[in-house]
């Protein structure tokens, strides 16, 4: 059979139930090895980390060796790099996981009725719920997205479509310095300003929160929009221009609209990067236990800093505030995910079909 | 209608790099005028200065006149979007709205500034001009389809439809068939031949044959070395051109001796 040798002839390679039989060889070996020894923790429980990690050397080390001998070099080198990218993603995913674990775990005890009808007034100890919270979130980031997109937007046309020499560059310049403000500072920003604005009894108030929140969103969206534009082919902007298109007619009607589904969703992922933010909510809107709707005057609570002060600051019944507190936790993930979700949508929407 | 071009005198500058030397020629009217020679010489900079696309590119200008029917386009007080209203363009690729229907593609000229039209009157002007690129007949029963959804070379006769929609007096094509197949390229030239009778065409190509098929006129343009200005050789009837050049750069062109 081997008289014929051809150089396209593949090498041998493993069966294919070689890498589940190996991966369960490798952990059974890992775990009788760790209870044999007696390898345990103070409370006599099996160190499961160990385990793992074991086990993974263990299907490593074997792989290499039989499929070197096997199959060759390119496909042993090909097995380990499949094994390391494996491991690496299942490293990242990890904390994803039992992050989503935890939180939904703890937040479902109080994710109920009264969590959604009800402010913290009056409540010491258990009931009470965020609705003043969810209410200022959603009036926070509402105000801060109607300040930040029109000048995001109106920006990253100006840095695409018209900007040339040194103004360009300096915002341009100034845009990368923004996205590196530390978010306190642009809560303190925003606090000073309506400080100054207004004076110390009425500084601390929605549209305060809002502007710091703008402060940290306008540099996403301008980044975001500029490269949806940057990627609208130019060829699209010479056909318009050469039936006689003026160039703000052409930049409103086919470029922004070319670029919509990007720009949509790129103004989605800096809501749900500012939704979160806490610490210049805490200066610039303060908190609050009580419903404020109005963001022009009085202290406003969001569900970051909510969360933040049902922990901070438990009361009598400490269980209650650490379950309110989760379940802030929780209502704003879902606030996220359901906005991220809106981002897909939008850009299967408005994506050019073809 | 149907215009007389005339150069005089044309520089044509990026920055300070002079792209185009000292063009002197008349474009006639309801004729196809070829413009060919290598890359690089200039051709298709040329044709972008007939209805000033040359300086949507930053930094580039033109020096000289260019007149049509008598009027300098080049002159101070003319604004270059109306200019581009008289002139239509077709590009090397095709490149319909990706966001618009065919319809809407084809009435892009009116849509895009806005122009009022009814229904009917709508309906009419898109079937004209499909019908006029020779496309009618293969999208009519899906006028609502996304423009890209077309092949190549429907593409491009949708996107030539939609710059005689708005009824130019010059059309200019920049190497129009050289991204298609033979069958959509023999469409595309049946279409520029038909095309003359009311307008007064441009078109650059690469392809000898083409420019002797389909032209009346043909320039013939070359650069002496990179980084030098591209300059017109020659410029007679296509028979001429092809058959009996005065120039030896010409002839040695046409005949495939370089290029």
């Amino acid at each position: 059979m081997s008289a014929v040798t051809s150089s396209l002839q593949a090498s041998a390679s493993l069966p294919r139930w070689y890498n589940p039989a190996a991966l369960l060889g490798s952990f059974s070996l890992a775990l009788a090895s760790m209870t044999l020894s007696g390898f345990e923790d103070e409370a006599g429980n099996l160190n499961l980390a160990a385990v793992i990690v074991i086990g993974y050397l263990l299907y490593m080390a074997i792989t290499f060796v039989v499929s070197r001998a096997v199959e060759g070099r390119r496909k042993s080198v090909d097995r380990m790099v499949t094994g390391l990218v494996t491991a690496a993603f299942t490293l990242a995913v990890i904390p994803l996981l039992s992050l989503t674990y935890t939180v939904v775990s703890n937040g479902l005890a109080r994710l109920d009725a009264t969590f959604f009808s009800n402010s913290m007034r009056n409540i010491v100890g258990e009931g009470g719920g965020a609705l003043h919270a969810i209410v200022g979130t959603l009036e926070l980031t509402g105000i801060a997205t109607l300040i930040s997109v029109p000048i995001g937007i109106m920006t990253a046309i100006y840095l695409v479509e018209y900007g040339r020499g040194r103004l360009a560059k300096l915002v341009t310049f100034f845009v990368d310095v923004m996205t590196g403000i530390p978010s306190i500072v642009a809560g303190l920003f925003a606090f000073t300003l309506f400080l100054v604005v207004l004076g110390p009894a009425n500084a601390i108030n929605g549209l305060a929160g809002a502007v710091s929140l703008s402060v940290l969103m306008v540099p996403v969206v301008i980044r975001a929009t500029e490269e949806m534009l940057k990627i609208v082919p130019n060829e699209l902007r010479e056909a318009s221009y050469a039936l006689g298109v003026p160039k703000w007619l052409t930049i409103i009607k086919v470029v922004i609209p070319t670029a919509l589904a990007g720009i949509a969703t790129g103004v989605i992922i800096a809501i749900a990067r500012v939704i979160g933010e806490t610490a210049p909510l805490l200066l610039a809107a303060g908190f609050t236990a009580s419903m404020n709707y109005n963001p022009l005057s009085d202290k406003m609570m969001t569900l970051p800093v909510f969360v933040f002060t049902s922990f901070a600051n438990q009361g009598v019944d400490t269980q209650a505030y650490i379950d309110r507190s989760w379940a802030g936790a929780l209502t704003l993930m879902i606030i996220v995910m359901v906005l991220n979700l809106i981002a897909r949508i939008i850009s299967r929407v408005f994506s050019p079909r073809g | 209608m149907s215009k007389r071009i005339e150069l005089r005198n044309l520089n044509v500058y990026y920055g300070s790099f002079l792209a185009v030397e000292d063009i002197n020629m008349v474009i006639e009217p309801r004729a196809i005028t070829a413009f060919i020679g290598p890359s690089g010489c200039g051709k298709s900079t040329l044709i972008r200065t007939l209805n000033r696309m040359h300086e949507v590119i930053p930094g580039a200008y033109v020096q000289g006149e260019l007149t049509m029917d008598g009027e300098n386009i080049y002159a101070p007080e003319v604004d270059p979007v109306k200019v581009r209203r008289q002139v239509g363009m077709v590009f090397q690729r095709p490149n319909p709205f990706p966001t618009m229907s065919i319809k809407d593609n084809v009435l892009s000229g009116y849509k895009l500034n806005n122009s009022k039209m009814s229904k009917t009157e709508a309906d009419e002007i898109a079937e004209k001009a499909l019908v006029g690129a020779n496309l009618w007949n293969e999208v009519k029963d899906r006028l609502e389809r996304p423009g890209s959804s077309l092949s190549g070379g429907q593409q491009q006769r949708l996107c030539i439809a939609r710059a005689i929609a708005v009824e130019p007096d010059v059309i200019l094509m920049d190497e129009p068939t050289s991204a298609l197949d033979p069958i959509s390229t023999a469409a595309i030239e049946d279409l520029a031949v038909e095309l003359k009778d009311k307008f007064t065409v441009v078109i650059v190509t690469h392809n000898m044959q083409q420019a002797s098929r389909i032209s009346d006129q043909t320039a013939f343009f070359n650069i002496a070395g990179t980084g030098m200005p591209g300059k017109l050789i020659e410029y007679d009837k296509t028979e001429k051109i092809f058959s009996n050049p005065t120039q030896k750069q010409t002839e040695d062109y046409v005949s495939g001796r370089f290029g």
